[in-house]
């Protein structure tokens, strides 16, 4: 646990020092007043938590503080802790032993990092003993195949993958085949970025979904929206498209490593009820986490060098 | 989330009909609106502050135009400031020594790679020699990406494997002097602008050799950070133009005003599609109405204001509403519409709903529908446009005759007119509920 929580506090180091530092000073003042809000108010919407969110964490705060009779901006700063992590559901454990093979499908617009996200989870699940087959069905991007490819050869993980332009539910479709008869028990499906506004590429989407439970009846068996951790407010409309056209279950969020506070998290976490599942902590495959809560949450309100 | 501020300003709207100079309760309830829009549209937050209280100056006091109302008038002003500070676009820095020297900067994932090949693409297209430069080495299979892409436009990629970034940029610098290139394109490796190692490199690359752009490239996506992330470049390098990808997507794209207002660097390519040829040089009104959430609606009022007289509209709308409403009304209401311009021009702004389905009509047809209907109307003798009951057989035939088109077009359109007449008179009965105000 001590080496998980010191991953996150350093990859969170950066966003820290870039803004949710100033909540240390901003606390630091002893008295709750009408500044402190507006302060608040900044703060969170400069997190990218968007005005609506922000808005509705400040009016649960006043709620706090008139109810518990808080005074003091150090309670405020824990009352904003509990309620932040309240917004936030635990992340769930994900059970890969009922399926086999287990089929993860990885979507998300373009340049959110599906590729690289791909590359790390399979190094992560196989660590833990499970025999993973990555599928190259990022057909149209140009040389994305080869970018997995690299991977897999850097990792030691098999990749399956079609030619440029393939259909990439026919990819799709041949990489279970060959987990089936290779008994592998995960296969991650990289699919190619797609703006969630595009009709044509959402409805190739929906049949790699399709051809996928054809390949094998219940898959997929989770759908993993990768969510650059700089997005804006348009985050929540992907994720809404996203899990429309192919039942997205759960968030990744990448790029947390930068100085980007991730913030759309609890706006999606709160309207569509998608958990976060991990979070890019830096580029090495190892940097890919679990997402905790807590960790993320703490992360972003401690002190500087606590 | 795209419907809401026209939505919202049209509750203002309802509430302020007055005329005459505009009151700081005018003002204030639509920045407060336009607050809430920009902070929506990922606008940073301090920029959002500065910018309401600068527009909140500007606007109280001003006189309110005989073809807006005052929110309007409010929401005109601060369309005109975001255009402000947006900017006009600018073209690259090409003149000069050649070859001249791009460089594409950027978080990863933001659209470097891409945006490089289209910018290739679109050089070439006009007759420059372009040298592709592929300076990322980290990413696995971004100098392939580049090589794939660059052999789709027609375009030569440098590349040496093994040569850190600075050297391999000089390199190609010199490749390109002497193969008699004009222009040369460096791809560099997606990079935080916290990372302190990659940000020398960026100023490593620019002592090496002489850039003429440094081009910021930013996903139109990008929430609250797009100002750290573009003053940490700035920092670092001299940029001289920002690219905006992803435009094709529905995200409102402030991060345009944020990065702006602190790098003041001009805007000069939107990135709008998957396509290699989808680059675009930015129009600062359009992505100001979309930044506001509102289709361009300044645009039609605007247009409206210069087309519109209002006396002649009131007698009309009088006329309309008595039941005395003759063809000739309606061929100099075509005349005002046509005074708006292009037909397909103002569909496309239309805001929200109405956009969406206007985007279901043919402007080519709605255009030719309009040119044959004014035909028959110039037709006609003004006899027949004041009183149409003498239209027959043989004056239709003439009518069809006379403007190029059939008997049955002009049936159509007098059918058509006699429905709208009999819906006039109904309406005027009801006392003229449900009928839609024209000019909010």
């Amino acid at each position: 646990m001590a080496d998980l929580f010191s991953k996150w506090k350093e990859g969170l180091e950066k966003t820290r020092k870039a803004t949710f530092g100033r909540i240390a000073t901003l606390f630091g003042a002893t008295q709750i007043n009408s500044d402190t809000w507006d302060e608040l108010e900044a703060i969170l919407v400069q997190a990218d938590l968007g005005i609506e969110t922000t808005e509705e964490i400040i009016q649960a705060l006043k709620q706090r503080v008139v109810q518990e009779g808080l005074t003091r901006t150090e309670e405020l700063q824990n009352a904003l802790r509990e309620v932040l992590i309240s917004r936030l559901d635990p992340t769930p454990t994900i059970d890969f032993s009922s399926h086999k093979p287990m089929v993860i499908l990885l979507v998300g617009v373009n340049g959110s990092g599906k590729t690289t996200t791909a590359a790390k989870l399979g190094w992560q699940f196989s660590r833990t003993g499970k025999t993973v087959l990555l599928a190259a069905a990022d057909t149209f991007r140009a040389a994305a195949v080869d970018q997995l490819q690299v991977w897999g050869d850097r990792l030691g993980l098999p990749v399956i993958a079609g030619q440029p332009n393939a259909d990439p539910a026919a990819v799709a479709f041949d990489a279970i085949q060959s987990a089936i008869s290779r008994k592998i028990d995960i296969v991650l499906v990289d699919t190619a970025g797609r703006l969630h506004t595009r009709y044509n590429l959402m409805e190739e989407l929906k049949k790699i979904h399709r051809v996928v439970g054809k390949a094998l009846p219940g898959a997929p068996h989770a759908v993993w929206l990768v969510l650059d951790a700089t997005t804006g407010q348009n985050a929540l409309q992907q994720a809404k498209a996203f899990k429309e056209a192919v039942h997205v279950t759960g968030i990744i969020l990448s790029k947390l490593d930068s100085s980007a506070r991730g913030g759309m998290a609890f706006a999606i976490q709160q309207s569509l009820g998608l958990p976060i599942l991990y979070a890019g902590l830096g580029e090495k495959p190892e940097d890919l986490q679990v997402f905790n809560r807590e960790a993320f949450v703490n992360g972003i309100l401690e002190k500087n060098g606590q | 989330m795209f419907e809401t501020l026209t939505q919202r300003l049209e509750q203002i709207f309802t509430n302020l009909r007055r005329r005459g100079k505009l009151t700081e309760q005018d003002v204030d309830a639509v920045m407060r609106e336009v607050r809430l829009a920009l902070l929506e549209a990922d606008v940073h937050y301090s920029v959002v502050k500065d910018f309401v209280s600068r527009v909140r100056e500007r606007a109280v006091g001003a006189e309110v135009s005989q073809a807006l109302n005052p929110a309007q008038q409010v929401i005109k002003i601060v369309h005109e400031e975001l255009i402000k500070t947006l900017g006009e676009p600018q073209w690259l820095n090409l003149t000069g020594p050649k070859p001249r020297a791009l460089m594409l900067v950027g978080l990863q994932g933001s659209g470097k790679t891409t945006a490089a090949a289209k910018l290739a693409r679109l050089l070439r297209s006009q007759g420059e020699r372009v040298l592709l430069v592929a300076a990322d080495p980290y990413r696995p299979a971004a100098v392939k990406q580049l090589q794939t892409l660059g052999e789709k436009v027609g375009v030569p990629v440098f590349y040496e494997e093994k040569v850190p970034p600075p050297l391999l940029c000089a390199k190609a610098f010199d490749h390109a002097q002497k193969g008699g290139y004009s222009v040369m394109i460096m791809d560099t490796a997606g990079r935080s602008q916290l990372d302190d190692a990659l940000m020398s490199e960026l100023k490593a690359i620019t002592e090496k050799v002489p850039v003429a752009d440094i081009l910021l490239v930013v996903d139109s996506m990008i929430g609250q950070e797009a100002l750290h992330v573009a003053q940490g470049f700035r920092q670092a390098v001299n940029l001289t133009g920002l690219i905006m990808t992803k435009m094709d997507g529905d995200s409102r794209g402030g991060a345009a005003i944020s990065i702006r207002s602190v790098t003041g660097v001009p805007i000069k390519f939107l990135g709008t599609g998957e396509g290699i040829d989808a680059l675009e040089v930015y129009d600062p009104s359009r992505l100001a109405s979309r930044i506001l959430g509102m289709g361009d609606v300044i645009g039609l009022i605007e247009k409206a204001q210069q087309a519109y007289d209002e006396k002649t509209a009131r007698e009309q709308a009088e006329k309309m509403m008595s039941g005395r409403f003759t063809l000739e009304d309606f061929a100099n209401q075509l005349r005002q519409v046509k005074k708006l311009g292009p037909l397909a021009q103002i569909l496309e702004m239309l805001p929200g709903q109405l956009g969406q389905a206007a985007k279901m009509v043919d402007p080519k047809d709605a255009e030719r529908q309009l040119k044959m209907t004014e035909a028959i109307i110039n037709s006609m003798t003004r006899e027949e446009r004041l009183n149409p009951d003498i239209l027959n057989a043989s004056r239709r035939r003439r009518i069809a005759r006379g403007s190029g088109t059939d008997v049955q077009d002009v049936n159509r359109l007098i059918k058509q007119f006699r429905e709208a007449q009999k819906l006039f008179k109904t309406l005027q009965k009801t006392g003229g509920r449900g009928m839609p105000n024209l000019f909010g």
